[in-house]
């Protein structure tokens, strides 16, 4: 018994607007919403709505027997209500078939696992609400940024509550292994790795449409062969790509579509399955143990975290951003939060990348900007007036655990009026029993003297409350 | 080869380049280079080429004694040459300014009578094409253009002109008529143009009307600097400097770095700008800055030579050169070998070439701005343009583009 785990992801960056130097401190707003807006609107023409149709027909047609997964972030979700909500209704169509499982990912497609743990999982859980407010779904399962892992994120990802993780079946961690079983984490057993197969991904993903391929034209018949002809005890095959690369990357005169299609009834005939990533990890025992040191991802040849931190513009960007982490999540600013997290996006720092001088030309074919230094500069210019508003809030001259101290008091606050009220409420009743003792015992006046004593004490204490 | 400047003697980038790509032919071997310049001077390099001056070919004949040439040329000519270049006078010159020797004199800049000068020199061209024996003629530039038309009429030797520029980058489109016809007579009568820049090849195919097949783009290089123009010692000094180098005239497009400039200043005042250089445009330029209400932080140290280059570069921290039209530029270059980041205009021909420089349109003072303020404020971007431009600019070396030249040469005789 075989099957095929899918994971289509899907996620657009909040891409910047030119924004210059002299922009900084007048100008709040940082994003190009036309051009956001051309890029989702046609993608989801070309690629996320015939997609999630496809989807839909495949699911019908074959009877519940087709599953697949899909992750998306929480920037993608938030511009596609706005520029195609009938996306939004057909994704919600398919979670109600109950045969696509929604997977975890982060909020803004970012790069906090690596540097901010508790942005991480505050990102996580966001998108986990955001999809259970959406589609009524709770994610089992994470797919982080670019599929980075590390043994580091294992405990932290198995104490927010998922049974499993998709990563990257990176060559230089696996060596002999075989990316088609399910692994365990070695700093967290418990946690099972679901790793991505490159070679069948790629296939579909990169080479489906080149002609200077041997195995073009490619057809799902031959695919399923290739699957079906995996030694017999390799049981799972998870298949993670971009949902834009069906009518996207190829585009639909491809036939990429039909080939998604016809997937279902070929695998049928050969008696392969398709499982949800949660199904997976349910069914399928972990083989052995996995130790991941250094992070890994999906990205580039490299298979590592090079593209987003391979050069210094990267890693001066990322660390003059994530400084601002802690006194970000102190302010209750909603504007100001909502830009945290777009301004996280790993799309911003991929842009920066200055690998593609020399191979390939996969990162400037992704990118607005004509250089990376363009896209340093302007990211760096948005930054600065980012920082600024922070810094308005929250003035760096104060450090942080003092500013924790005091935001703390700020909010005991109320809590402590309460606790000061409500002291005074019964000392005013004191006071009023007190005054009708007095009353009675004016009546007899046999203890005149101590009465005024007492009187002279209660005073003072109720002033007290009243100020 | 015909040249106008020769180092250490030079006016602008037609020498550095002519020397680089001389010295990088002769280090792919095999070639024996006569190279022609109006005026030696005496302190040429001579290891790899044979620097003949035309100031010291004569063209009308003089009955001398072998010791009064010696005394006279011995500096910069082997009297011997000199004899067997009078052997060759083709036609009496005696009209014409000569001197003690029967030689025109030449200034070796760009004078006044620059044409005349052009003129003089094509008549000596002739005398050295009937005395050097040679394969291919090469001329650097339209001053020698019709000095190599000359030996080639004489010789019947093939012509190869180099264009560093054309009037065209000069003028911004307001072309001198005579100049262009010496352009345009030089790329019609060569077997084959050499560009400095596929920008150049444009324009020498589309306003030129020269045949596409015919113009070949061999980019421009650097000779590695020496260890003691690298370790040139200056004070840093406290604010950031911009520095532009060059002559300050309309194709270098000074006005948009004072204009950026003042852009950033309104921000950012932990800095200084530098414009160093003369030109026509100078006054125009300190009078804008003064304007713009910068001139306190808007300098003009006037014509840099020699090392002055080199310790202005390395005190800068960022380099900048808006060129409207640059056939190649080598400043750029340069100042990446000096460890400064550059920002260069998209419409120069080293941006074809260059991927570790701020790119900008010339016109787009917002960008510049951007970018000086950027590489100032951010030491990541500065180190990443540093290192990387060093790493760069290391592999851009002349020997490259001297192979290219000469695969073009074999290509030509072997057509013949």
């Amino acid at each position: 018994m075989k099957a095929i785990c899918f994971n289509f992801a899907i996620h657009q960056p909040f891409r910047l607007k030119r924004y210059r130097f002299f922009d900084i401190g007048n100008d709040h707003y940082y994003y190009d919403d036309f051009l956001n807006d051309d890029i989702v609107t046609r993608l989801a023409e070309q690629s996320y709505i015939p997609a999630a149709q496809t989807l839909l027909r495949m699911i019908e047609q074959s009877g519940g027997a087709f599953r697949c997964s899909i992750s998306i972030t929480g920037a993608a979700l938030e511009q596609l209500e706005q520029y195609v909500p009938e996306f939004i209704d057909l994704l919600r169509k398919l979670a109600d078939t109950g045969k696509v499982e929604f997977v975890a990912e982060t909020y803004a497609h970012s790069l906090a696992s690596l540097f901010d743990p508790v942005e991480f999982e505050e990102q996580v859980k966001v998108n986990c609400e955001r999809l259970h407010s959406l589609f009524g779904v709770k994610p089992k399962i994470l797919r982080n940024t670019e599929l980075i892992y590390s043994d580091e994120l294992a405990p932290q990802i198995l104490s927010m509550g998922f049974k499993g993780c998709i990563t990257e079946g990176a060559k230089h961690i696996l060596g002999w292994k075989s990316p088609n079983y399910v692994y365990s984490a070695a700093s967290a057993p418990k946690l099972k790795l679901l790793l991505k197969n490159s070679k069948l991904t790629d296939d579909i993903a990169f080479r489906f449409s080149d002609t200077s391929w041997d195995a073009y034209p490619l057809t799902a018949d031959k695919y399923i062969d290739w699957i079906a002809s995996t030694p017999a005890e390799e049981q799972i095959i998870n298949l993670c790509m971009n949902l834009e690369t069906f009518g996207g990357m190829q585009p639909a005169s491809s036939g990429i579509f039909q080939f998604l299609e016809a997937l279902p009834r070929f695998a049928a005939e050969r008696g392969i399955e398709f499982w949800t990533p949660s199904e997976a990890v349910s069914k399928l025992k972990p083989v052995d143990e996995l130790a991941i040191v250094h992070p890994i991802s999906a990205a580039d040849e490299a298979r590592d975290t090079s593209a987003w931190l391979g050069n210094q513009l990267q890693r001066e960007a990322l660390h003059k951003l994530y400084e601002a982490g802690e006194r970000v999540r102190l302010s209750e600013d909603r504007r100001l939060k909502q830009d945290w997290w777009y301004l996280q996006a790993s799309d911003h720092f991929y842009y920066m990348s200055t690998k593609h001088f020399a191979d390939g030309a996969v990162h400037s074919h992704f990118s607005p900007y004509e250089t990376p230094f363009q896209a340093f500069t302007n990211y760096m210019n948005v930054l600065a007036d980012f920082l600024v508003r922070v810094d308005e809030q929250f003035p760096l001259s104060v450090d942080n655990e003092e500013l924790n101290a005091l935001l703390k008091t700020i909010r005991n606050q109320e809590r402590e009026i309460e606790a000061l009220t409500r002291e005074k409420e019964s000392m005013c009743k004191n006071l009023e029993q007190y005054n009708i003792e007095h009353k009675t015992r004016e009546a007899e006046p046999a203890k005149p003297a101590k009465t005024a004593k007492a009187k002279t004490a209660a005073k003072p204490r109720a002033k007290k409350v009243d100020k | 080869m015909f040249g106008w400047e020769f180092p250490p003697h030079i006016l602008g980038g037609l020498g550095t380049a002519s020397y680089g790509l001389t010295q990088g032919m002769w280090q792919c071997g095999d070639m024996d280079i006569t190279f022609v310049i109006p005026k030696p001077w005496g302190d040429e390099d001579r290891s790899f080429a044979h620097i003949l001056g035309a100031s010291q070919v004569p063209v009308a004949w003089r009955d001398l004694s072998r010791d009064y040439v010696e005394q006279r040329i011995g500096k910069v000519m082997d009297p011997d040459l000199y004899f067997r270049l009078r052997d060759h006078i083709y036609a009496d010159f005696n009209y014409m300014r000569t001197n003690d020797l029967g030689c025109i004199e030449f200034s070796g800049r760009y004078p006044d009578n620059l044409l005349e000068e052009i003129n003089n020199y094509s008549i000596t061209a002739g005398v050295i094409a009937r005395t050097v024996d040679c394969d291919i003629i090469h001329s650097h530039d339209w001053l020698t253009y019709p000095a190599g038309i000359h030996a080639k009429q004489v010789t019947g030797k093939p012509l190869v002109i180099h264009v560093h520029a054309t009037d065209y980058d000069r003028s911004r489109g307001n072309v001198n008529p005579t100049v262009f016809n010496i352009e345009r007579d030089g790329m019609i009568h060569a077997d084959h143009i050499i560009t400095v820049s596929n920008l150049t090849r444009q324009t020498v195919i589309e306003k030129y009307g020269i045949d596409p097949a015919k113009v070949t783009t061999v980019h421009n290089a650097v000779i590695p600097l020496s260890r003691e123009l690298l370790d040139v010692e200056v004070v840093k000094p406290h604010e950031k400097i911009v520095t532009f180098l060059g002559r300050i005239t309309m194709q270098k497009g000074p006005e948009y770095f004072v204009e950026a400039a003042a852009k950033v200043l309104k921000n950012n005042h932990n800095v200084r700008f530098v414009m160093a250089g003369s030109g026509d445009m100078m006054d125009k330029m300190i009078t804008l800055a003064a304007e713009r209400d910068i001139a306190d932080r808007f300098h003009f140290p006037g014509f840099q030579k020699g090392k002055q280059v080199y310790e202005m570069l390395k005190a800068s921290d960022v380099y900048i050169m808006p060129s409207v039209s640059e056939p190649f530029g080598i400043s750029p270059l340069e100042a990446m070998q000096m460890g400064v980041p550059s920002i260069i205009s998209k419409q120069s021909g080293c941006a074809e070439i260059l991927n570790n420089v701020i790119k900008t349109d010339y016109w787009d003072i917002d960008a510049m701005a951007d970018a000086i303020n950027s590489i100032i404020s951010h030491p990541a971007l500065y180190n990443q343009l540093r290192e990387d431009g060093l790493a760069e600019v290391a592999r851009i070396t002349w020997d490259k583009a001297g192979q290219k030249v000469i695969d073009i040469y074999k290509k030509i005789l072997n057509n013949r």
